[in-house]
């Protein structure tokens, strides 16, 4: 998709891959056929730039035709570059970093109202965590003992212009959340049988939000993409796309 | 009009159990009531109008409608991003209510004076603005409002303005005449419609035919109803407690730029603030120092090129 679309933001699509694969296959209760049902998980991804592979899972999960992957920001395609709710299965439109989970926080207040058991996820980036609208909600959500709800953070260390440690360190990064009242689970973001014990364990017994920190590598399963920066912004040629499908195994 | 406002939501609460109200630690003396008898769907969010509106957008998607609730510049401007992508973007059932129209908290300083808010609030997509002129209209743009299903904006003033008509309000989003008169006709928005009847009256005494008509509904603007409020006046005045760029005046001009026949349109708002200092003052002396004495609208409207 991305080469054919000449687009960018492949790095951070493979660093956050085995997350979308967990929580489509293992985690959320949703239904293709049901898009819109009330009692369904909510799942929000609030690093909307990182959408082609949201699109990806949606069309291996049955939401849409794999096919329909092929007009990925061609002109007039509902498939935009920063993800879209025109999309069946996207819940909220995102792009404009801090925003995702501010909303998430209302769906989870929702679904306690309503004790419809829906559990809600929101994925977000390690740079985004340098917008303040992210820590309202950090601060909000346990406050609120909103243990329906689950951040994960893609923590692959590479933000978009430089490392997270260069340009706005976050470190110490749990002790930080932790500090806020989450329940924190830090674990390898590759690691699929980790991921799928800790997202499965909402709603979290603690009675606090669960923040997932995934520390994950940036282009992921592709050697010349791993840890580097330049594929935030970069579309594989030809030959580099065919070395990357080698390397994955596609 | 926040005791209207809140009385307003309340019984619309009553009866339609989506409704929920979220405030951003502001409405001391107001929202209590509202507290008090929904406990469950009142929420305090803190000092965090960002988090706010990205909540109240979460809410609305998961099927409920959702009123936000704060001073002037800070459901509005301050989360603005939100407003546009998470609110507006998605049409979501969100109600902004904003208190403090224009110079309402006068004393309290710039950061307090809502003078772009309603221009701003317009020019998000899909929204409907509504700028009431008194309690009367108050009630009747929150029960629309509570029941329309789109994103709102509601600009209110603050306490103890009075009924400015008596006629009951069959559709706020129609202007409705407060004062007959064909010659000059004033349009306003919001409580500085008083000024106008004040002023319509002094020209009166001068031999002036002059009307006055208020628009609490700036989007979407019946522009029909515009045509016909000013059809065969000599001019054409708006009046708002607002800067004229992106409010009233822009909106009225434009629906009648088209119109070979139009009279001349004279606007008259608050300067744009610049790089001044605001000064101390209640509502009523820092509108006269912009030049939005009753006096000085009499003169502008003396002043005023007619058609002839």
């Amino acid at each position: 998709m991305v080469h054919a679309a000449k687009a960018s933001h492949i790095g951070g699509c493979l660093s956050m891959a085995d997350i979308l694969a967990v929580l489509y296959t293992r985690i959320l209760r949703l239904d293709p056929a049901e898009p819109q049902s009330p009692i369904r998980d909510r799942f929000v991804l609030s690093k909307g730039h990182a959408t082609a592979i949201m699109y990806a899972t949606l069309a291996e999960c049955g939401f849409f035709s794999p096919a329909e992957l092929d007009s990925y920001c061609r002109d007039g395609s509902i498939f935009t570059g920063h993800v879209s709710h025109a999309v069946p299965g996207v819940e909220v439109s995102t792009g404009s970093l801090g925003h995702g989970l501010p909303i998430a926080i209302g769906m989870a207040l929702a679904a306690r109202s309503a004790s419809a058991g829906s559990r809600v996820f929101c994925l977000l980036s390690d740079g985004e965590c340098d917008e303040g609208s992210n820590w309202e909600g950090i601060l909000f959500a346990p406050h609120h003992k909103l243990d329906n709800l689950c951040v994960i953070v893609d923590f692959n260390k590479i933000q978009s212009f430089g490392s997270v440690a260069e340009v706005l360190n976050l470190d110490p990064f749990a002790e930080k959340w932790t500090a806020f009242g989450w329940h924190v689970e830090e674990i390898d973001g590759h690691d699929v049988v980790a991921l799928e014990r800790v997202l499965g364990a909402l709603p979290a017994p603690s009675g606090r939000p669960t923040v997932v920190i995934a520390h994950t590598v940036k282009g992921k399963g592709v050697s010349f993409m791993e840890n580097k920066l330049e594929w935030h912004y970069r579309s594989p040629s030809d030959e580099l796309l065919a070395q990357a499908l080698a390397e994955v195994g596609v | 009009m926040r005791a209207t406002f809140i009385e307003s939501l309340s019984q619309a609460a009553s009866e339609n159990p989506d409704i929920w109200l979220l405030c951003g630690d502001l409405g001391y003396s107001v929202l209590e009531p509202f507290a008090a008898k929904f406990p469950d769907r009142y929420l305090n969010v803190g000092v965090a109008e960002q988090n706010m509106a990205g909540i109240a957008a979460g809410i609305a998607l998961s099927g409920k409608t959702v009123f936000i609730y704060s001073i002037g510049n800070f459901p509005t401007l301050r989360c603005l991003e939100q407003l546009r992508n998470d609110v507006c973007y998605h049409g979501a059932d969100v109600k902004v209510v904003a208190v403090g129209a224009g110079y309402a908290y006068g004393s309290q300083g710039y950061t307090h004076h809502a003078l772009e808010d309603a221009g701003i609030m317009s020019m998000l997509p899909g929204i409907e603005v509504f700028v009431p002129c008194d309690p009367m209209e108050v009630r009747a743009a929150t029960r629309l409002i509570a029941a329309s299903g789109k994103p709102s904006y509601l600009r209110l003033s603050r306490q103890g303005e009075p009924n400015l008509g008596s006629a009951a309000i069959t559709d706020i989003r129609k202007p409705r005449v407060l004062r007959e008169g064909r010659d000059v006709v004033i349009l306003a928005s919001g409580p500085i419609a008083s000024r106008a009847l004040d002023a319509a009256g002094e020209l009166a005494g001068r031999g002036r035919d002059v009307g006055v008509v208020s628009v609490s509904c700036l989007k979407p603007l019946d522009e029909a109803a515009i045509h016909d409020a000013v059809r065969n006046a000599s001019l054409v005045v708006t009046l708002e407690e607002h800067i004229l760029r992106g409010g009233l005046f822009s909106l009225v001009a434009s629906a009648l730029a088209g119109d070979t026949m139009r009279p001349p349109v004279t606007g008259i708002g608050i300067p744009e603030q610049g790089g001044k200092t605001s000064s101390a003052g209640s509502r009523e002396a820092l509108l006269d120092a912009a030049g939005l004495s009753v006096e000085a609208i009499v003169a502008r409207i003396e002043q005023a090129p007619v058609q002839r």
